[in-house]
């Protein structure tokens, strides 16, 4: 991984680093080291240790405190009830839903309004600022207002019915089935600004000249941005959509503000179920499994993704 | 690694979008630049539509709002809500209202802001210039950070701050903002300076400046622009940050984030969502404020650190 | 109160804290309701009364937040100097660990075990034969309220039990009533139907399931039928339900919008709080069932450890202050729940704390909750299920008893 961090990186400033760890100047590369002291006890002390420690508990059945006694450990019984427990499953259920759900909704309406942004339209500041405004509100906060405007008594549905149409239904919190559309919603007004910034700069990045080419050969504009220039945004579009991902993975404030869960567990979330379990359930193994269970998926991706990029590399230096 | 690659894209986001658009020209009002107004003004609408609710619903007293209108405008406007939200509302005994949580998140917001860039900043200058054996692994292991779920990693983080005495006080909430904001952050200033002219770097180890001669006297004025971004971004982070608020800031230190939330679960009788908004907007002030002024400095941070979640 | 203070000083001098300094106390609780903070109020107000000490109120909504925060706080070394618990195994794990104030010497002097009844409730507290938490008060869950207006408006009697209540439902429906009034928090599903499971088990079905874990009872008839009762009762409810607060949920039937809320002896003073007379505005149903049952459930604060011997002397003297008999009346009062002693003045209790008093007196209708044989982890589970069950309609009454009976049979 480290190597490829680098590989983007101009190749003056490798030879100026490395060439000077050459020069006499020792205590300068000591310097180096006291000035990044914070960052070596980071990157080893949290994102190393403590993931191995984490680890290493979920193999035992402790509660509150960590227990390391040799009778403490006991295998893999907490994955294996982990795995059968039935709002653990709902939780991984609701994780890929709304994951889903949010990626490619954010993903469509981002695209679309950054489509729609780059119509050369009066006012473009405008709109980007109210697009992008949620975006600067805590995640508590979207949901503690997006709870009360689907509130079904005094919300949206109370309102529309208020005005004479005593049928209409748009309540989705209240139900277990719907919830998760509750949460999608609030998730996509807080963060598709923040998709449609990305693909708009995405977007102003082609070339112009594709746009003459197309336009020579009479292609509607639509089939142009669809066709031609989506598939030239790459970089664009996995930007987006690994701030997403991240985002759902660890979706916990969103919940907590606008559903704790409900109703019943129908909205429980990985995030929730290991903070509970190494708090009030008290069962610090089983909540350290679910969040190695969280980790997992963390790890393939950006493995999978270091092995692509590692062969792109390889091929490269090939031709 | 896609990370470096597509942050270090989104980093310069701004400035595109700032270049203009390059869609077709339109030369008259057709029905279509009709239709690309209508649906831009609708999804304006849309995005508008909860800062208008919270707004009107903060400035109505409780009677009207048991008429069941939210978006109406208030026939009779008070600002009693919004006393009451900052100055007396409950949790509990205490009825102080979010004022010593504003305090609070303040306190954090700055001091953390300001300890974790000068780090980032020192780490971006040490990683691309003074790079010393294991440095890279070191980057390596940050960026695989930004990745990890919170969750994984708070239980050990408990203990660790219980071993060295900091859990639940100011320097502990602050230590644990530093850490996570450092991958990301020292990945701009990494990015930053990488992207400097090597002969600057070059020319000064010449004259015989050493490590932090360089840092303060040369790096630190040109990284101007993009501590910019790491502040933007380090002072929404942070003061909307809730769940390490919670466990870690301790009772003396609760920020705003936390203290809404404890406003908004608390009921004792009816539940007053008039002040609930009030203390909503409140809390949504401060971001809201430091992204109207940043303006597109704010689209240059977001893009750079959404990864941060 | 002046005599009890001097108790207090006496409790104090008898542990041999001499020098006493003015100390804050921070207190964890989840009273955070209109009659829940009347009642938390009575404590922090005698207990400043005192003397120098402060009551540091930390209040967090919801139990199972706060008793989260009170077990982070303690794991990562900044316990608080006093924190509520539930009457159950929630806590078990700090006394073991050592982490808890020992209250014995306190409790022996003033003779917690002999006036502390049932002596059940006290016996929570203790590990290895020392005291480390105080119990304030007696709840039970096992009770209904019901609006009596909105039963009038109908046209039909109050219930005497859960199968007359259904029967009643569709003519509350036709006028306007919701007939059965739940908040959709986890905690009060399954809350809920703990009321509904005993009201067909007994004390004795009860205590065969969750004491010696007889997973044939747990499998059997009434088990189903309770399950029967709790999904059809799910048909009763208003949309507003998820996720909806229980005071906010007993504000229903205060204003007579619902006709019956199943929740513990807290809700009482929700309703004292609105002015509400017992019999006229409301009744309180015990059970509900005509041959009903109360559960010692209820509140205990403990003590974690600090370094200072100034907070510990002030904590010794909230403990005493706790179970002190004019506060214990005062405070249960406010609070709905019924005292921890006999002894208690009890000219202000209203008809249906007296009903509960009575009930009490006899032990064969007082049962244990299943909070003091399950662990949390267990009834958390249990929690999760009953909440599962209620929102999801597609798991089936046999789907549902066969994840309880594997509950009980993992249950630690």
């Amino acid at each position: 991984m480290a190597q490829l961090a680098t590989a983007k990186e101009g190749g003056a400033v490798i030879k100026a680093a490395s060439s000077s760890g050459r020069k006499p100047f020792r205590l300068s590369t000591l310097m180096s080291i006291v000035g990044t002291t914070p960052m070596i006890a980071t990157a080893v002390g949290v994102f190393v240790i403590c993931i191995i420690y984490s680890f290493v508990l979920s193999f035992t059945n402790s509660r509150i405190f960590p227990a390391f006694a040799a009778e403490n450990f006991v295998g893999t019984d907490q994955y294996a009830r982990l795995w059968s427990t039935g709002r653990w499953l709902i939780s991984v259920n609701n994780i890929w839903f709304f994951g889903l759900l949010s990626i490619v909704a954010n993903m469509t309406a981002g695209y679309l309004l950054a489509v729609f942004m780059d119509q050369r339209i009066k006012a473009e500041d405008w709109f980007r600022s109210i697009f992008l405004y949620p975006f600067a509100m805590s995640l508590v906060i979207t949901g503690l207002v997006w709870r009360w405007i689907l509130d079904p008594n005094y919300g949206i549905q109370a309102t529309v019915r208020g005005w004479g149409f005593t049928e209409f239904a748009f309540a989705p919190l209240v139900n277990s089935s719907t919830a998760i559309y509750g949460l999608v919603v609030a998730g996509i007004w807080n963060g598709v600004g923040v998709t449609m910034a990305i693909m708009l700069a995405g977007l102003r990045g082609v070339d112009s000249e594709i746009w003459k080419a197309a336009k020579i050969d009479g292609i509607p504009a639509w089939r142009t941005y669809l066709f031609i220039v989506l598939p030239m945004m790459r970089g664009a579009i996995l930007t987006a959509f690994i701030l997403q991902c991240v985002g759902v993975v660890r979706v916990y404030d969103l919940i907590v503000a606008m559903t704790q869960g409900g109703p019943g567990i129908s909205t429980q979330m990985p995030a929730v179920f290991v903070i509970q379990h190494i708090t009030d359930r008290s069962n610090v193994g089983l909540g350290m499994a679910a969040a190695t269970m969280m980790l997992l998926p963390v790890i393939v991706l950006l493995g999978v993704q270091a092995f692509a990029q590692w062969r792109a590399n390889q091929v490269k230096e090939k031709a | 690694m896609m990370t470096t690659e597509t942050l270090a894209s989104s980093a310069v986001t701004g400035s595109r979008i700032e270049a203009g658009p390059r869609g077709a020209k339109p030369k008259t009002l057709t029905i279509a630049r009709v239709g690309v107004y209508v649906f831009l003004i609708l999804a304006a609408l849309f995005f508008l539509m909860p800062l208008w609710v919270m707004v009107v619903t903060s400035l109505k007293a409780m009677p009207e709002i048991q008429l069941r209108n939210i978006f109406q405008w208030p026939q009779q406007i008070t600002f009693e809500p919004w006393l009451k939200a900052w100055d007396t509302a409950c949790t509990g005994r205490d009825c102080n209202g979010l004022k010593p949580g504003f305090l609070n998140s303040v306190k954090i917001t700055v001091v953390g802001t300001a300890i974790s860039i000068v780090i980032a900043a020192l780490n971006g200058y040490a990683l691309s210039f003074w790079k010393y054996k294991g440095a890279n692994v070191l980057f390596g292991l940050l960026v695989f950070g930004a990745f990890v779920p919170y969750q994984v990693v708070i239980y050990p983080l408990i203990i660790g701050m219980r071993e060295i005495g900091l859990f639940g006080t100011f320097p502990g909430i602050i230590i644990i903002h530093t850490i996570f904001g450092m991958p990301i952050l020292t990945l701009l200033f990494r990015n930053f300076f990488a992207a400097l002219p090597p002969e600057l770097f070059k020319a000064a180890r010449v004259d015989g400046a050493g490590f932090w001669q360089i840092f303060f006297q040369i790096m630190v004025p040109m990284a101007v622009p993009i501590t910019i971004v790491a502040v933007i971004l380090q002072v929404t982070g942070i003061w909307n940050d809730f769940l390490f608020g919670t466990v870690f800031a301790g009772r003396e230190n609760m920020p705003m984030t936390v203290q809404l939330n404890n406003i908004v679960n608390t009921t004792t009788g009816v539940r007053e969502y008039n002040v609930h908004m009030a203390a909503t907007i409140l809390t949504a002030a401060v971001p809201l404020a430091v992204y109207f002024i940043s303006g597109k400095w704010f689209v240059r941070g977001i893009a750079a650190g959404a990864v941060k979640g | 109160m002046k005599k009890f203070a001097v108790v207090a000083a006496m409790a104090t001098a008898l542990l041999g804290s001499t020098a006493v300094n003015a100390a804050d106390v921070e207190v964890i609780h989840w009273w955070t309701s209109g009659g829940e903070q009347a009642a938390v109020s009575v404590f922090a107000r005698e207990f400043d009364a005192l003397g120098e000490d402060k009551w540091v109120d930390t209040a967090i909504a919801g139990g199972e937040n706060a008793r989260s925060a009170t077990l982070q706080r303690t794991l990562g070394g900044d316990p608080p100097g006093a924190a509520q618990f539930n009457i159950s195994r929630q806590f078990e794990e700090l006394a073991e660990a050592g982490l808890l104030l020992d209250l014995t010497p306190l409790a022996d002097s003033e003779g917690w075990r002999d006036f502390i009844r049932p002596a059940a409730i006290l016996e929570v507290c203790e590990f290895e034969g020392k005291i480390y938490c105080v119990p304030v008060n007696i709840h039970s869950w096992q009770w209904a309220w019901a609006s009596v207006p909105a039963f009038e408006k109908a046209g039909v009697p109050l219930p005497k039990n859960l199968d007359d209540f259904i029967a009643a439902a569709p003519k509350l429906q036709e006028a306007g009533i919701i007939p059965f009034a739940i908040g959709g928090e986890a905690w009060q599903i399954g809350g809920a139907m703990g009321v509904v499971m005993l009201s067909q088990l007994g004390k004795e079905g009860h205590e065969a399931i969750y004491k010696d874990r007889n997973l044939d009872v747990a499998g059997g008839p009434e088990v189903k039928h309770a399950i029967e009762i709790f999904k059809s009762l799910k048909g009763l409810t208003d949309e507003g339900s998820a996720n909806r607060t229980w005071n906010d949920t007993t504000n229903l039937v205060i204003q007579d919008q619902a006709a019956l809320q199943i929740m513990g002896d807290w809700a009482r003073g929700e309703f004292a709080v609105a002015g509400e007379q017992p019999g006229v505005d409301y009744a309180c149903i015990a059970g509900p069932a005509e041959q009903p049952y109360l559960d010692t459930g209820g509140d205990i604060f403990l003590f974690p450890k600090q370094d200072d011997a100034a907070v510990e002397a002030a904590q010794l003297k909230m403990a005493s202050m706790m179970v002190n008999p004019q506060v214990q009346a005062l405070f249960n009062n406010a609070k709905g729940s019924l005292p921890v002693r006999d002894d208690v003045d009890m000219s202000l209790a209203d008809d249906c704390m007296k009903a509960g008093l009575e009930i009490l007196k006899d032990p064969n209708h007082v049962i244990q909750g299943a909070g003091i044989y399950l662990t949390q982890d267990s009834i958390g589970q249990m929690d999760d299920l009953w909440a599962e069950a209620w929102s999801n309609p597609d798991l089936t009454v046999e789907e549902i008893q066969q994840r309880f009976v594997d509950i009980i049979a993992s249950a630690e």
